[in-house]
């Protein structure tokens, strides 16, 4: 850690990993209610956990890519935060919000629109919230060196507060509606979270492997180029059926399946960086993440989202639980794998030592990888034969639902290897031991970065 | 990365086309804005409780079980086709009636079948919701579902 106030991520960091225990204990619960459907139907209806399932997902994910940003903007803009305190406000302001939300969902208090179930006191906080953080780094960016990292990052940044202001919008026609909801949702994850996505993953390959900024500066702006390009019109994957025009069929099916190449190029970037990289980084477990989050990105978000994004594909696909299949290895690989790799990366700097526990967080990636994506293969299979039952023969969906109920079995084993995987990462990156290392060794084998 | 690209062409690139596609995007959605108001939905239709049948909708998070022209949970049936699957195109009179019936007699209780919760809806908010279905029913889709399985 090279300066004081980059020490606020920290704070971000535990929230983010406090956030993620709960989402992925709501999603055990989901697993089990598929196949145990009476379990807690009256205290917790399925509605109910499912909303603290996703938005736990969302904030926790939120408040890793904001850490991330006071975590390296200080080091690319080679200079202290505006305001550590105002960081710690926002962070504060964040935490009452998703506090009150959950609360409030436990008492069924929510609106109504799915991911945005928010009260609206809540999402107003969040734009404050929005508001005190754009302003605390665009400040420190503006007196510091500016990087084509920074660039890109606060570019992400901006546009997701940005974009959060349709929710603010709900029109009663209900195809309007969903239009302008998507330019949350998609643009969001198809679009400018790529930026920030990118801009960390950037950062990483820069610090792991010492290649030149210059060719990582490249890389970057193509990645986000090729992002913004297919992923803005790709939003036309959800223009299909919902009452707009026939074009977005076109239009859809071309741009989205380009989506692909962004990610693609990710995986291109971080292996090529690897291999041409000088640095022997000792942080194995944080290099094993960023090569994770770029691979696993590139299949469930690439490759499980080309598999049903054409539209004479989707007609049949569309809802069904192969679209369950893709959300969940998408935001493991994109998102989750991208904070849990900066956490890994800067929790040690942040405590001012050595990388630690690096086995057992090396097991915790394989054990919930392996995990999400043997759920990704369960849930693909169980959403073919849906698609087939229910859409090609016109079986009802209940009839349908009982017919996969190995499926769902199998999903609900491989959710317990993921709780599993959490909670030795969790340990992995809290419980660090004492320092094994003398000092004077410990000068020796200090990372470059 | 061929050598005759550096950084700040690729940025430069980056910035103009992102606008581009940025302003194209813009316009189709304005376009299709238009087109959802005049053409695939029934403006005329959209009644005061077709609008307090979507806050039900909303107030009671349907669409974290539900799915809704295909999007929302994937966990209970499809219900922008729910008014046509009770024969509502045929009957409007009874797939009210059996739609109401439906929320009014849950939950089942029976094991091992999934249980939809008692909302406890009022006959004016149980009428909208029925409203708000058969107008979700009659936009133009694209004809999907394939069928009315949903």
């Amino acid at each position: 850690m090279k300066y004081q106030s980059q020490k606020v991520a920290a704070y971000y960091f535990y929230c983010a990993m406090a956030l993620f225990a709960a989402q992925v204990t709501f999603g055990l619960v989901l697993g089990y209610i598929y196949v145990a459907p009476n379990f807690l139907s009256e205290l917790l209806p399925f509605n109910i956990a499912r909303m603290i399932h996703t938005n736990a997902l969302i904030v926790w994910l939120l408040l890793g890519f904001f850490g991330a940003a006071y975590y390296l903007i200080p080091e690319e803009a080679e200079t202290e935060l505006h305001s550590p305190k105002l960081a710690i406000l926002q962070l504060v302001l964040l935490m009452v919000g998703a506090s009150g939300a959950v609360v409030g969902y436990l008492f069924r208090v929510h609106e109504g629109r799915e991911f945005l179930e928010q009260p609206l006191w809540v999402k107003l906080g969040i734009v404050v919230a929005a508001l005190i953080f754009l302003y605390n780094i665009t400040l420190t960016v503006l007196k510091g060196r500016k990087t084509a990292i920074t660039n890109v990052l606060l570019l992400g940044l901006w546009g997701i507060a940005l974009f959060f202001l349709f929710a603010l919008y709900n029109p009663s026609n209900l195809t309007l509606d969903k239009m302008y909801w998507w330019y949350v949702v998609h643009i969001w994850v198809e679009g400018v979270w790529e930026l920030v996505m990118a801009a960390i993953l950037a950062f990483m390959m820069l610090k792991l492997t010492g290649v030149d900024r210059e060719v990582v500066d490249k890389w970057l702006y193509s990645i986000v180029a090729l992002a913004l390009f297919t992923g803005l019109l790709g939003t036309g994957h959800h223009y299909y059926w919902i009452g707009t025009p026939g074009y977005w069929q076109w239009i859809g099916s071309i741009f989205s399946a380009l989506e692909v190449a962004p990610f693609f190029a990710m995986v291109v970037f971080t292996f090529v960086m690897v291999w041409k990289g000088r640095r022997e980084h000792p942080n194995k477990a944080a290099l094993l993440w960023s090569l994770g989050c770029s691979t696993l990105a590139f299949f469930g978000a690439g490759v499980w989202g080309f598999m049903h994004t054409l539209a004479p594909i989707n007609y049949y696909t569309h809802g069904t639980q192969v679209t369950a299949a893709h959300g969940h290895l998408a935001f493991y690989g994109a998102y989750v794998c991208l904070n849990l790799a900066i956490i890994t990366y800067a929790m040690p700097h942040l405590k001012n030592r050595t990388p630690y526990n690096q086995v057992l967080n090396m097991a915790a990636f394989w054990l919930m990888s392996g995990g999400m994506a043997f759920m990704t293969f369960t849930l693909t299979f169980a959403g073919v034969v849906q698609t087939h039952l229910q859409r090609v023969n016109g079986e009802y969906f209940m009839d349908v639902q009982d017919q996969l109920a190995l499926f769902f079995w199998m999903r609900f084993g491989s959710g317990v290897a993921v709780v599993l995987g959490v909670l030795i990462f969790l340990y992995a990156v809290l419980v660090p031991r004492k320092e094994v290392v003398t000092p004077g060794m410990k000068t020796e084998t200090v990372p470059a970065e | 990365m061929s050598e005759g690209l550096t950084a700040s062409k690729a940025r430069n690139i980056f910035y103009g086309g992102s606008l581009f596609f940025l302003v194209v995007f813009g316009a189709l959605t304005v376009h299709s804005h238009i087109y959802a108001v005049n053409t695939s939905t029934d403006a005329e239709g959209l009644t005061e409780s077709v609008v307090h049948g979507k806050r039900v909708w909303e107030e009671n998070s349907c669409i974290n079980c539900h799915t809704l022209l295909g999007e929302g949970a994937y966990f209970a049936p499809e219900l922008g086709n729910v008014w046509v699957r009770y024969g509502g195109r045929d009957d409007p009179e009874g797939a009210r009636e059996a739609i109401k019936l439906w929320m009014q007699s849950q939950p089942t209780g029976i094991e091992g079948r999934r249980q939809m919760p008692q909302f406890n809806l009022t006959d004016d908010e149980l009428d909208a919701l029925a409203d708000f279905f058969k107008w979700v029913s009659e936009i133009d889709t694209q004809n999907w579902p394939p069928n009315d399985a949903g």
